[in-house]
């Protein structure tokens, strides 16, 4: 795990170009993807050698990375490389505009990178080919093994140039693997990058485990477990596997989230079979109570600006969504529609609230504004829930389940994300069966 | 006129339909009244004539009629019995949100729990816990099944 911390040297070399031609607008479904080439990353042929890494191939590794995590966006078309028309190491030096713009590239990646003395040395240029100019460039240095966190997070930096926005590439996810028929699941929490590469199993399965959310500023996360019978919320730290039960309560401590500085743990704690909201800092040890109602209330989630908390009630009879201030005054119910509500997360822009939402038998992710109007259904199923934001809070990751028979089978569970457009719905990678994912922030940020 | 006869024999037919379909839902249909499950084929004994399960309605912890005649079973072997101490189970159907139904769940024990308390069973001898939408006992994807799955389920623990 220690590995996963790298030390990145990112050195810009040219300053941006204060006027660019292309320009990816993510606001809404792109039908028109942009055409992207990216030329292998050349390898410098004095590269050394690095624990069984195949150092040619690296170059074409890394491009092709880039290439999936764009196709992946829905924004960007990434053309064939049988098309390319440059040598990689020319084109990095300058392209031949006029040619690539022959075969319909509007954008062309180039690069270099060199392995020597135990370092990775990357640099890379995006060029619009339009206005036959470079956009950006980066070199930064690394371990060789890190070859896949250089290729998403040069997958960051061009999303970012061309949309505007901040990319989310160099994240991971951490989700429940699920496997066994569906009355004896095993469930384990597991972690992978975006991308479904580098799964790693961070629980052995001998409990049942829930609800793992990362902390948005560090690499900690809350979770929910049966460790010894006793449902409790845990913190762990996936760096250094340490782990700890949150707070000292008499019962059932479930569905916790932090808060955005990462400083206090919101859950609900069930006392006497009634649910309600309570945070725990996680310096003082000080545990508050946020809401006292006889009806049940959960799912809370903090707004990114730490001052008011989403959550899920039946106050009203089913559940609705509420907003109350972070103090738990000022509860305010903010959904009216018709259907039941529930797992309100609130997006990392603050524009908007995620949620799950049941109607007459199907299961719908949508968005709201924070007050509740505005509401948009992004898609519709036989199960899904659990919304959780990607960091530059443009794209939702959740799970959805399939419809058992009489023995239970034909039953699955797997990760899906959408963009908040509505478009580009794709399911995610995972090794095994998955549900309850959350996002990571930015890793390299 | 013609428009407004037209007009009050759709209602008519929808308000038939509104009542069959009413009626539908509201009938005894095989194991399930309403939608709380009736029937034994997942129950099991605490001991002869002793059901250790109880079933509820969606979205509900309110104990129905049956519900309340089980536990009063509940009660009176537990008194029977007083070295005897249970854990109460609350469980979901899975088609709800977990973090709901984990809630759910919990609410369904504690109801089982309050009222055998009501019986004079002391608090102590009864533990609860919720497994949510977890641990269902019939896997299927149909209403039958998930009437099964929404329950609180009595075990011994010693």
């Amino acid at each position: 795990m220690k590995k996963l911390i790298i030390l990145l040297i990112l050195k810009v070399l040219f300053i941006k170009n204060a006027f660019a031609l292309i320009e990816v607008d993510i606001t809404r479904g792109n039908l028109d993807p942009l055409p992207i080439a990216v030329s292998p990353l050349h390898v410098d042929v004095k590269s050394e050698n690095f624990e069984g890494l195949k150092i040619k191939e690296l170059g074409e590794n890394i491009s092709s990375i880039v290439e999936k995590n764009f196709k992946a966006t829905g924004l960007f078309n990434p053309l064939k490389k049988e098309a390319f028309v440059q040598k990689p190491d020319i084109a990095h030096l300058k392209p031949r505009f006029e040619d690539w713009r022959l075969i319909k590239a509007q954008a062309l990646v180039t690069g270099k990178l060199l392995v020597r003395d135990g370092k990775l040395k990357v640099e890379f240029r995006l060029w619009d080919l339009a206005a036959a100019k470079e956009m950006t460039a980066l070199a930064f240095t690394t371990t060789p093994s890190n070859w896949r966190r250089v290729a998403h997070i040069i997958s960051d930096k061009i999303y970012e140039r061309l949309t505007g926005e901040e990319g989310y590439f160099d994240t991971r996810i951490i989700y429940v693997a699920e496997s066994g028929a569906k009355n004896q699941r095993v469930k384990k929490l597991a972690i992978m990058d975006q991308d479904g590469a580098n799964t790693k199993y961070l629980t052995l399965g001998n409990e049942l485990v829930l609800t793992p959310r990362f902390n948005p500023t560090s690499q900690m996360v809350t979770y929910m477990s049966y460790f010894r019978n006793m449902p409790r919320v845990y913190l762990l730290d996936i760096e250094t596997g340490t782990q700890e039960v949150v707070g000292n309560f008499p019962g059932m401590t479930f569905a916790p989230r932090f808060s955005p500085d990462g400083k206090k743990i919101v859950m609900s704690f069930a006392k006497d079979g009634n649910s309600d909201i309570y945070t725990m800092d996680l310096d003082t040890r000080v545990v508050e109570r946020i809401t006292d109602h006889s009806s049940i209330d959960t799912s809370p989630s903090f707004s990114p600006d730490g001052k008011f908390i989403a959550f899920n009630s039946d106050r009203s009879g089913l559940q609705q969504i509420y907003v109350m201030r972070s103090d738990g005054s000022g509860v305010k119910r903010i959904t009216f529609g018709n259907g039941i509500y529930g797992t309100p997360v609130w997006s990392p822009r603050g524009d908007l609230i995620a949620f799950t939402k049941m109607r007459k038998g199907r299961f719908y992710i949508g968005v709201m504004r924070t007050d509740g109007t505005g509401e948009r259904l992004l898609t519709e199923n036989y199960y899904q829930e659990a919304p959780s934001w990607s960091p530059n809070g443009r794209v939702l990751v959740f799970y959805r389940e399939t419809k058992a028979g009489s023995k239970g089978e034909g039953f699955s569970a797997k990760l899906w994300s959408i963009d908040i457009t509505g478009y580009n719905e794709r399911r995610l990678n995972t090794e095994t069966d998955a549900s309850d994912p959350s996002w990571s922030s930015l890793l390299s940020k | 006129m013609m428009f407004n006869k037209n007009l009050k024999n759709i209602l008519l037919v929808v308000f038939t339909t509104l009542i069959l379909s009413a009626c539908s839902t509201a009938k005894k249909s095989g194991n399930i009244d309403g939608d709380v499950y009736t029937g034994k084929e997942t129950v099991k004994f605490l001991a002869s004539g002793v059901p250790d399960r109880i079933f509820f309605a969606t979205n509900k912890s309110s104990l129905t009629t049956a519900a309340r005649e089980t536990l009063r079973k509940q009660a009176t072997y537990l008194r029977k019995n007083k070295s005897l101490n249970v854990t109460i189970e609350g469980h979901a159907d899975e088609r709800g949100t977990r973090e709901y139904n984990l809630a759910l769940g919990e609410r369904r024990a504690n109801a089982a729990k309050d009222y055998l308390m009501t019986y004079g069973i002391s608090g102590k001898r009864i533990s609860t816990i919720s497994y949510g939408k977890e641990k269902p006992v019939n896997p299927a994807s149909t209403p039958l099944a998930w009437s099964q799955n929404r329950r609180s389920v009595t075990v011994k623990v010693n």
